[in-house]
């Protein structure tokens, strides 16, 4: 390898020696079958209800007399649960304690929260399938965001043109600053771990510098941009009450394309054989520097246009904080979803209905949002270690214990 | 100390690395574990040297049975090891290397005393004329010297018993001799050696018992008496016909021709330095030389891998220097690589997929960007055809081959278009018999065909069988160019770096054992 | 392709001489130039730069001066372009360039900035002030730098040292509110940071996890975790469990008297006396002791290792948990004022510290360097925004993310991590 200042090794890089060949982390995950996926969904609610529970008043108050009265502590403990999930459940999916259509809408609003990870995801998912760890869709999806809003606030065009204008820019600077790693992996063999951390952070400042200047300011002195007008917002697609927008069109098609890319095509062919092992194509003649930077790019045109959705259709206005923590959850999205579209759409799905949900969690049942992110991370941490999961699992337990009473019932 | 193992099994998942094996190694005796690539005789040694847990059997020390949970056991019990890839951390000193595991300390803070661990590589290395300077960077050492501080290394630890595995596969036959002294120098002084090696007239020259291992089994034992043709058909089972059959090359005229090419690498090295030869169509060239004396280097350069300083590289009179590699490959050239599975392969992807490799944006896998599956499935059945390849199903991934058919997988993909050039690296390195007959013939039969072949090997044996000229490659230069079938000896000495003419007066009075076994055979 | 190893090192081999290492060089240069324009030559000829170095508390106290400020700016710049000249001479000769060189080269760099950016204010720049607030602002880092390397230098990549701080913050935070003493906190820190490393090195060792993976899912979690406990537990009674006291002041005596420096580095609280042994102690112990041989060969080469006996994994285990501890001990730096717990309270630190540690090449020294420039930024960045300066805030925090960029593009020299960082070892 011709790296000079490589920091940490990519994870997806083959291993050399066959004597310490080994599953990738890739590998593990896309080996892994839907019941490892299903399992550690399930043990990460748990693990969490345990949270719930535990940060409940009258759980707390049940616990001081737990072993006079223990149906207490345990019916509060189930109250407490059941109600912080159910009301997850109707933030997300269906309420049926609201009337007519408005029943239907969380399932929309899921659908919207998912929109900017499955884009953002898509792009992580290039990523790793071609060996680059790309951590830096959190400041791809912001510099979309904000290259957007200064297409939408700065110029006037008419209806169509205008969003989708807006929208190109997201593409391009997204996949720029993205770039930005993939020129420095390719010419100078810079981790693009290290780089896109830094660009991350760097990006939220030069956000909020815009912010506070001419181009992108509001006028009053948060630093916040003056609202998207109508031209550049993205189009309803069932119209109020209902907030869904065309970005959730536009991120399955999206998809689909990078389905086609990856699995199809000549480029993608070349982006998951430098993924695989660098040398050997290298050896068969893939200009491995180039795709570095190709792949960085793709990966950073999406993330951008998921910004762009997030600003176009659902904010419509730009805060130094609007990737809020996109960026961070397409990762956890890409890793769920195994790398592939279909995967990723799905794995946003999820976890958009966790984000659409949560809100009304925290209201009606007093469970903060925060809990979220704790399902989030533990399902992830729990999907990359299917012994453990598998040693933790309900099914796996019986299966064994059914197996060993039966050798005994046999001896 | 006498280290006897009784039954030892190993397995990993299906496959039996070791299959009940007894062995007795006496004090002082070089005793030589002979068997093919593959054959176990590595994994036993590690079992024996405790890195791994055998599944069955026991060994004893001194008929004590005894029971090691990691090397720092074996170590304890006077057992040290030189593994083929060596166990030197290179950004340390060797006196650190030496010390590391057993380090003296000064103080009660465990600082390291640093003069105590240069003495005790000065004590050893003087001891047997080494001359290792104890403050040199290992990275910054010849291969041959990191293979001493590997044995000061073991012998500082008061081993009894040294286990060397395949300790001559980096070095020059002369380097081979000097090593071949230290191991008669050690056995005097009462070491006993497991001597680890595929090479027959090594075995012969210096082993006092030898013992075959083949498919984890032990097979026999036989004496160094006995011919070279008797302990091969002992290792691979069955007899074997060393070399290949060929008809004499009919070279036509200059297919590749290399004038003055010089390679610098990274480090400010002359790697390839001013190399001048030519192939002719129809006739194979082999590069022959110690690792590392810029052979790679050189084919790398061919293909367009690494950037020339100057020279040029010209195929049919047309440039190949400056191009990219996905030129040079457009241009005719079938490129075999030194190391199929991290240059060759790509062990995730499909058998298919990897069947088109350097061809998947040529048509007809590849129409306006979008690729074909079942064009690229249908060239796979017919070259698995073509080329005996042993599969389930061409979708299969390329790792659940066995290396042989992932070598022919490599051949069949850079044959399967009409070559101007065949290079080929190291083409049966790590192979079986069996296939190192297939891949030999198909080179063979590739040359007949009128294309100029270019061999790249540190196999003397591959060399001889295959070679029409042979180019010894020594520093960077071509020491000289000899025709195929020269005596071992001269190719030895000049692989070393004597010239051709030199060597052959040089060879002629003064023999190495390995020479003198191999004339010995001839008579 | 892999590189063979080359033989070519024995007498009469064609060895040509390396290239020579331009790059550091004309850096200096530059950089040097730049000052000396912007610094100097642009500066107005009559405005003025306004020091204080020492507050009325001090045991010395010396009155605030003020200095022509493109004079100064111009003979600083000039004697950095000197320097520059100099390490140039000797990159040409195949000299080594000193240490002291760069270090002071910054240094000047630096004070020509600080009299251009203040030149014309109304107001003095409290130079002692903005050292201190460096120092304090860096311990964090260096503790979290120290982390890092203690765990690579055994083959673990930690990016969770984000979360590591953020534990340990808030136990820090906890356990000084319930107990009312600071220094229960100091002591709770580290477990919460160590467990987090636990878990880390479980994932990598046990499960062969990528790393990374684990390193920036467990952040996320430790934020989840965290947040989840404020808005509940910690919001419900913040009297009791978010109010620590601060960690007592202990002036080190004669020391802390020495005008400029005796405030500046004797007059803290304990835990910056911790930092300073723990830097002292490991820069001796990671090169020089038999532990740090040990854990350098495990992440160099761990089968080189495992066969003279060490063990890999359980020297992985050890040493990743002792990083968490290093760095949960940086979480109680962090809040050692104190401060009450607030979510996210490390904001990104962690991942400055990994910086640090990059940029400082994996050694205590380096490391403590490179967080002490960090911290010096955020005090400047503080310091000139409650005076005013010429140069927006946003900018100066950008500046340690854009010194780690240029670091590991290769800018500042070759950066080389331990060898078998991030890979599992698997026998």
């Amino acid at each position: 390898m011709s790296s000079t200042g490589t920091v940490v090794t990519p994870p997806a890089e083959p291993s050399r020696a066959p004597e310490d060949e080994r599953p990738s982390y890739l590998q593990q995950v896309l080996d892994s079958s839907w019941m490892i996926i299903l399992s550690a969904i399930v043990i990460a609610l748990v693990a969490s209800s345990v949270l719930i529970a535990a940060a409940n008043a009258e759980v707390q108050e049940a616990a001081t007399y737990l072993f006079a009265r223990p149906g207490d502590f345990f019916g509060a403990a189930w109250d407490a649960i059941y109600s912080a999930y159910s009301a997850l459940f109707r933030g997300a999916i269906f309420d049926y304690q609201a009337d007519g259509l408005r029943r239907i809408r969380p399932i929309t609003e899921t659908m919207l929260a998912s929109t900017p990870l499955i884009l953002a995801g898509l792009g992580l998912a290039i990523g790793f399938r071609s060996g680059l760890f790309n951590i830096g869709a959190q400041g791809q999806v912001l510099m979309g965001g904000a290259a957007a809003t200064w297409i939408a606030i700065t110029f006037q065009a008419p209806v169509v043109v205008h969003v989708v204008l807006a929208c190109l820019a997201a593409v391009v600077v997204g996949g720029l600053w993205a770039g930005i790693a993939g020129f420095l992996k390719a010419r100078t063999g810079a981790n693009e771990v290290i780089v896109t951390i830094m660009l991350n952070s760097i990006a939220v400042f030069l956000v909020s510098y815009l912010l506070t200047t001419s181009v992108l300011a509001g006028g009053g002195s948060r630093p916040i941009s003056p609202p998207v007008g109508p031209n550049a917002q993205l189009p309803l697609v069932l119209g109020p009450p209902f907030r869904l927008h065309w970005g959730f069109i536009v991120a399955l098609l999206a998809a689909v394309g990078v389905w086609w890319l990856l699995e199809r095509s000549v480029l993608g062919f070349r982006f998951r054989a430098v993924g695989a092992n660098q040398e050997a194509a290298r050896t068969a003649g893939i200009r491995v520097n180039l795709m570095f930077v190709l792949v960085m790019i793709t990966a950073g045109a999406l993330a951008g246009l998921g910004g762009a959705t997030q600003i176009l259709g659902t904010d419509k206005t730009l805060q130094a904080s609007s990737a809020g923590s996109i960026g961070f959850d397409a990762i956890t999205v890409a890793l769920l979803g195994r790398s592939t579209p279909l995967g990723t759409v799905l794995a946003a799905l999820l976890f958009g209905a966790l984000r659409a949900g949560s809100p009304l969690m925290q209201t009606s049942a007093n469970t903060p949002i925060d809990i979220v992110l704790v399902i989030q991370a533990s399902i992830v941490l729990l999907i990359a270690a299917p012994p453990l999961v598998r040693s933790l699992s309900l099914v796996h337990g019986i299966a064994k214990w059914t197996g060993r009473s039966g050798k005994e019932a046999r001896a | 100390m006498k280290l006897e193992l009784r039954g030892i099994t190993k397995r990993f998942g299906p496959l039996v690395a070791n299959d009940h094996i007894d062995l007795t190694f006496e004090q002082g005796e070089i005793h030589a574990l002979l068997g093919e690539n593959g054959a176990g005789k590595s994994t036993l040694m590690n079992v024996l040297y405790g890195l791994y847990d055998p599944d069955g059997g026991e060994i004893l020390v001194d008929d004590a049975p005894v029971r090691f949970e990691g090397p720092g056991d074996a170590m304890a019990a006077g057992i040290g090891m030189v593994h083929q890839h060596f166990m030197l951390i290179p950004v340390f000193t060797v006196a650190e290397n030496v010390v590391l595991g057993h380090e003296p300390t000064k103080g009660g803070a465990g600082i390291i005393d640093l003069a105590e661990a240069r003495r005790l590589v000065r004590e050893i290395s003087d001891r047997f004329g080494f001359d290792v300077d104890p403050d040199a960077l290992v990275e910054d050492l010849p291969v041959g010297v990191q293979q001493r501080v590997e044995i000061i290394k073991a012998l500082s630890r008061d081993a009894k018993v040294l286990i060397l595995d395949e300790p001559t596969a980096v070095l020059t036959p002369q380097e081979t001799d000097e090593l071949i002294g230290i191991m008669r120098q050690l056995r005097a002084a009462g070491t006993s050696i497991v001597f680890i090696t595929h090479k027959l007239r090594e075995v012969k020259a210096v082993a006092d018992k030898i013992t075959v291992i083949r498919r984890g089994k032990v097979v026999g034992t036989a004496s160094p008496k006995d011919s070279e043709a008797e302990l091969a058909s002992l290792m691979v089972g069955r007899s074997v016909v060393l070399g290949v059959d060929k008809a004499p090359a009919r070279p036509a005229d200059v297919g590749l021709a290399v004038r003055g090419l010089t390679v610098i690498d990274e480090r400010g090295a002359r790697v390839v330095d001013d190399i001048s030869f030519e192939v002719h169509r129809g006739e194979i060239v082999a590069l022959a030389g110690v690792q590392g004396n810029g052979q790679s280097e050189l084919a790398e350069t061919l293909l367009g891998l690494m950037p020339a300083t100057g020279g040029s590289i010209t195929l049919d009179g047309a440039e190949l220097l400056g191009r990219s590699v996905d030129d040079v490959l457009r241009a005719g050239v079938g490129f075999v690589p030194e190391d199929r599975s991290t240059d060759g392969l790509i062990s995730t992807f499909s058998i298919a997929e990897n069947l088109i490799l350097d061809l998947h944006d040529q048509a007809p896998y590849a129409r306006a960007g979008s690729l074909s599956p079942s064009r690229v499935a249908a060239n796979a059945e017919q070259r698995v055809g073509e080329f005996d390849i042993r599969l389930t199903s061409v979708q299969d991934p390329i790792s659940t081959l066995s290396g042989g058919n992932q070598q022919k997988v490599v051949l069949a993909r850079e044959m399967s278009r009409p070559l101007r050039l065949l290079v080929a690296s190291q083409p049966t390195r790590g192979l079986d018999v069996g296939s190192i007959e297939f891949v030999h013939k198909r080179i063979v039969a590739e040359r007949d065909k009128g294309t100029p072949v270019l061999i790249v090997s540190t196999e003397l044996d591959e060399v001889l069988a295959l070679a029409d000229r042979i180019a010894v490659m020594y520093r960077g230069r071509i020491i000289g160019v000899v025709p195929g079938g020269t005596d071992r000896d001269v190719l030895g000495l000049m692989m070393a770096g004597v010239p051709a003419e030199t060597a052959h007066k040089d060879a002629a009075a003064h023999h190495t054992t390995l020479g003198a076994a191999d004339l010995e055979e001839q008579q | 392709m892999s590189t063979q190893t080359t033989t070519l090192d024995a007498p009469g081999a064609q060895l040509v001489q390396q290239r020579i290492a331009w790059r550091t060089p004309v850096i200096y240069l530059v950089v040097g130039a730049l000052a000396f324009v912007f610094f100097g030559l642009l500066t107005s000829a009559d405005e003025v730069t306004r020091f204080t170095v020492s507050t009325s508390r001090d045991f010395v106290t010396i009155s605030p001066f003020a200095v022509p400020s493109k004079l100064v700016g111009l003979v600083l710049s000039v004697a950095a372009l000197g320097l520059a000249g100099w390490a140039t001479y000797l990159t040409r000769e195949r000299r080594k360039v000193p240490t002291w060189v760069p270090i002071t080269f910054g240094g000047l760099v630096l004070l020509a900035f600080l009299v251009w950016v203040m030149a014309g204010n109304g107001n003095a720049l409290p130079l002692t002030l903005l050292l201190t607030g460096a120092l304090v602002l860096s311990a964090p880092l260096v503790f979290g730098a120290l982390a890092g390397l203690l765990c690579e230098r055994s083959g673990i990549i930690n990016i969770a040292i984000e979360g590591q701080l953020l534990a340990g913050a808030f136990l820090a935070v906890v356990v000084a509110s319930i107990t009312g003493n600071p220094y229960a906190g100091l002591v709770a820190a580290p477990v919460a940071g160590a467990l987090v490393g636990g878990v880390l090195v479980m994932f990598a060792v046990r499960y062969w996890v990528d790393q990374i993976i684990v390193g920036v899912v467990l952040n996320v979690l430790v934020i989840g975790v965290t947040n989840y406990l404020f808005s509940t537990v910690l919001t419900q009674n913040p009297q009791a469990l978010n109010n620590p006291p601060r960690l007592p002041t202990l002036p080190i005596p004669v020391l802390s008297q020495i005008p400029v420096i005796g405030p500046v580095l004797f007059n803290h609280s304990l835990v910056i006396y911790l930092m300073y042994a723990a830097v002292a102690v490991l820069q001796v112990m990671v090169f020089r002791s038999r532990w740090g041989l040990r854990m350098r060969s495990v992440g160099e080469h761990p089968k080189a290792a495992d066969t003279v006996g060490i063990k890999v994994n359980l020297t992985r285990v050890k040493n990743t948990v002792l990083g968490g501890a290093v760095a949960g001990l940086g979480g109680a730096a962090l809040v050692a004022a104190g401060l009450a717990f607030t979510k996210e309270l490390t904001s990104g630190k962690g991942y400055i510290a990994l910086a640090a540690m990059i940029l400082g090449r994996w050694s205590p020294k380096g490391a403590l360097a490179a967080a002490l420039l960090f911290g010096f930024a955020d005090s400047l960045r503080q310091v000139l925004g409650n005076l005013g300066s010429p140069v927006p805030s946003q900018f100066l925090s950008m500046l340690p993310y854009l010194a780690t960029i240029f670091a590991v593009a290769g800018l500042v020299g070759r950066v080389r991590p331990p060898a078998a960082e991030g890979k599992p070892y698997v026998k």
